[in-house]
């Protein structure tokens, strides 16, 4: 307590002292170290939301490359070859390097300022995660530009990915891929995790904390209990592959179903971990434009936590085809249909809010409405494939790619591109084109439904999915074209998207810190906001802090340091003030500690005894990280 | 933002023990994804069991003694551990130091024992799939043994250090002691998979 008591506190400093304080202490360094150093949650969010953004771009062009080979029967502009990868790689990126991440990238950016505190918790894990994560990516790039792409699905069933069918190293890139992409995804899951248990501001409450928050919070969760399983599972490939392990080989005991066993029992939860949180997107942006509070704030709640929990009970409804027993296809069936509950309720309540509010329509609304049309539509194909007997006639059919791009953009991507329209005033200080926007949607929401709907009825006339051509005689061919093409409109309204963001950065106008008259605390703060969130950390007594009465937090803290990075940790139940701790300066060690870890990952590609040698520059890069330099941060 | 009620925290705490330090919550969300992990892996064991007709699959038995051996000494060891958190609080910081170095020698013998009874599985990770499964499972619980063995290292060396007598420092060795309370509790479970089961 002694050396802290004779520090600099902000009680007596008047705004712009505060401010110069404050911005020594939490700004991030200059410079190419400074640069690599930086774990200020705002700067690394950023970073991960772009990163994420270039995957998307790389996995759309996938996507655009097997529309083209399938624009034509027996087109041969990509070989089965190639398109397998091409395939693999589309699924591989879209999940593990772009939905996933962006998602807990949002979060990483956002749940400090919704939270109302100054730092993530654990700044450098996050850091650490991001180029863990970036790593991860670019190495299954490269290797796909060196013909060693993911070739056998992004689900990579046994035993075609094991080493029978899938010899050479691609396989084992995809492996490892994974073993990047979720370590980097659950260290991002504690940390938000935890952000949101003791970083919150005084006054709020369980009751009070934002529904994003929660739904960010609840897929901290779901990713803890889904992701080690798919770890396990591809470190279990892997070992089949390279030290000739048996656990998928059945002439030596091992079975292929473990595989599939353990890939959906993370692989079904992994969509609510994309789905929550673009449902907590939705429940943030319509009261903006309602004006009006979300209708049914607690049966949201709940609604959450049902879909979190009943995401681990469906994961065999993807195996219905394998020939299970009937009592247990009888029972996923069940649940199957049972998680359209709260999906549903979570509906109604959205629904309900639009209709007591005065709905304002702009581009984000839009884009929200778009997902409740598109995700209804794929929810009830859902329901349709979730029962037995309709299962197996469009089992590995078309139906099945259109109901779970519904699912999946409509679900999700179509609410994220709300949230970037909706928050992008906050991360850049500009607005984007409404005009562009309102462009974007149409272009967005027509393209999709023509580049998607169409394979519905390509899925019922027969056509098979992971196949890289079709007969003339299928009769096929229109329908396919016309599908190719509308592939290609959607594409354009990413690029629209994109042109939008970049545009907006210059010629944006200025937003202001609370364009939308929003509610929640990451409005309370400048556009963009400064590196350290909050000049006084607010105090609330309302779940709209915004929107109570007082146009601002009812109150504030004082007694905080304002010479060194501190932050207040607040109980997990009432977010009662408990703790001023000093909160990681920057640091070059997680970086170092990621190329560690990076390259020992790599190494085991090619050779176990890369796990020994790595481990020495892991545990010098880690022990670096941790031990105290004489910081008043470290002490 | 003027007119508003100001809360005074000059008073609080820099550092705190337990449920309070968000230290220890990422310590319980470390816990809960590895119990995870270790569940997934054990369920495997009982999955591939319940696939073949015969278990051990081409195998006796492992041999009982080393992880026996491990099995006691892990539990004995559970009481220094709980003094030193004890300690740890009371910022005992002499205390700690000696405990600290008796848990650092415990894990370098453990280390030992642990090399040992790989040899006594009596069955290949490449021979079967029940000796790829046991090969993952105690090698999955090796890693996390090593870990906290080295974290333990660095903590014990870095403890007789000048940042030693930081309040925040003794936290983080009441949060090691939590850890290494978990790679106890989760090794039973798996002691009793790997030995017992195949005896049942």
């Amino acid at each position: 307590m002694s050396a802290a008591e004779e520090g600099l506190r902000d009680t007596d400093l008047d705004d712009g002292r505060l401010h110069e304080f404050l911005t020594r202490s939490w700004e991030s360094r200059k410079g190419l170290i400074g640069w690599f150093s930086a774990v200020d949650h705002k700067v690394i969010g950023r970073r991960y939301i772009v990163t994420a953004l270039f995957f998307l771009v790389l996995g759309g062009l996938a996507a655009v490359a097997m529309r083209l080979q399938l624009s034509r029967a027996e087109n041969t502009l990509l070989g089965p070859d190639l398109y397998n990868q091409v395939f693999s790689m589309h699924g591989t990126t879209m999940l593990f390097l772009f939905a996933v991440p962006v998602m807990e990238a949002v979060a990483v950016y956002l749940v400090p300022l919704m939270v109302g505190t100054r730092s993530i918790a654990f700044p450098r894990l996050n850091a650490f995660s991001y180029y863990v994560f970036l790593l991860g990516g670019l190495m299954m790039w490269i290797a796909f530009a060196l013909n060693t792409g993911a070739e056998a699905g992004w689900f990579s069933y046994v035993p075609l990915a094991g080493p029978e069918f899938s010899p050479g190293k691609r396989t084992d890139f995809w492996a490892q891929m994974i073993t990047f992409t979720e370590v980097a995804a659950l260290a991002v899951a504690v940390t938000v995790a935890v952000t949101v248990l003791k970083h919150r501001a005084p006054g709020m409450t369980l009751s009070r904390i934002p529904l994003f928050v929660w739904s960010e919070l609840i897929t901290s969760f779901v990713v803890m209990f889904a992701m080690p399983a798919v770890m396990i599972a591809s470190t279990m490939l892997i070992l089949d592959r390279l030290v000739a392990t048996h656990f998928f080989n059945p002439a030596e005991g091992g079975d292929a179903l473990l595989w599939q066993h353990l890939f959906w029992f993370f692989g079904h939860p992994e969509v609510y971990i994309i789905f929550l949180p673009a449902t907590g997107m939705v429940s943030a942006i319509l009261p903006a434009f309602s004006r009006r509070p979300v209708f049914g704030y607690p049966a949201i709640v709940l609604a959450l936590m049902g879909n979190g929990f009943l995401a681990f009970g469906l994961w065999v409804h993807h195996m219905f085809a394998t020939g299970l027993p009937q009592l247990g296809s009888s029972f996923f069936t069940a649940s199957s249909m049972m998680i359209a509950i709260p999906s549903g309720i979570q509906i109604f309540c959205w629904i309900a809010t639009l209709w007591l509010g005065r709905p304002v329509y702009k581009t984000p609304l839009l884009f929200i409405l778009g997902f409740i049309v598109i995700f209804v539509i794929g929810g009830l194909t859902g329901v349709m494939a979730a029962a037995v007997p309709i299962d197996a006639q469009i089992h590995d059919t078309y139906f099945i790619v259109a109901h779970f791009h519904y699912v999946l953009i409509g679900g999700s991507v179509f609410p994220l591109i709300a949230a970037f329209y909706y928050w992008y005033p906050k991360v850049t200080g500009r607005m984007m084109s409404e005009r562009l926007g309102r462009w974007n949607f149409a272009l967005a929401f027509i393209a999709f439904n023509a580049a998607f709907f169409p394979m519905h009825i390509l899925g019922l006339q027969g056509m098979p999915r992971r196949v890289y051509t079709y007969p003339l005689e299928a009769g096929w061919e229109g329908m396919n074209l016309f599908v190719s093409l509308s592939s290609v409109a959607f594409g354009l309204s990413f690029a629209l998207l994109g042109w939008n963001m970049i545009r907006s950065y210059r010629y944006g106008e200025i937003a202001g810190p609370n364009p939308w008259n929003a509610g929640t605390l990451e409005w309370a703060t400048s556009s963009p906001p400064p590196p350290y969130n909050f000049a006084r950390i607010p105090v609330i007594d309302h779940r709209e802090p915004l929107w109570s009465g007082h146009g601002a937090p009812a109150g504030e803290v004082t007694g905080l340091r304002a010479d060194m990075r501190e932050i207040l940790i607040t109980t997990p139940g009432e977010a009662a003030p408990d703790l001023r701790e000093p909160s990681a300066a920057d640091s070059i060690w997680p970086f170092l500690a990621s190329l560690a870890v990076g390259a020992t990952f790599l190494g085991s590609i090619f050779t176990p005894w890369a796990v020994v040698w790595g481990a020495a520059p892991v545990a010098i890069t880690l022990i670096g990280w941790f031990w105290p330099k004489g910081a008043p941060e470290d002490e | 933002m003027e007119g508003r009620f100001k809360i005074d925290l000059e008073h609080l705490d820099t550092a705190g023990f337990g449920s309070r330090s968000p230290i220890t919550w990422g310590t319980y969300t470390f816990i809960l994804l590895e119990t995870t992990g270790f569940a997934m892996a054990v369920g495997s064991y009982f999955y591939l069991q319940s696939r073949n007709s015969e278990w051990p699959l081409g195998a006796v038995a492992p041999g009982l003694w080393p992880g026996s051996i491990i099995t006691l000494i892990m539990l004995a060891s559970v009481v220094p551990n709980h003094f030193i958190k004890g300690f740890a609080r009371d910022k005992r910081v002499t205390a700690v130091r000696l405990g600290l170095l008796l848990m650092s020698a415990t894990g370098v013998v453990l280390l030992g024992l642990r090399a040992l009874e790989f040899f006594e599985l009596n069955v290949r990770w490449d021979s079967n799939a029940y000796g790829s499964i046991v090969w993952l499972i105690l090698g999955l619980h090796t890693a996390h043994l090593l870990t906290d063995v080295a974290d333990t290292l660095v903590l014990t060396a870095l403890m007789f250090t000048r940042h030693g007598k930081k309040k925040r420092r003794l936290a983080d060795v009441e949060d090691n002691g939590v850890y290494w309370d978990f790679v106890v509790w989760s090794w039973l479970p798996i002691y009793a998979v790997i030995y017992w089961v195949p005896r049942w």
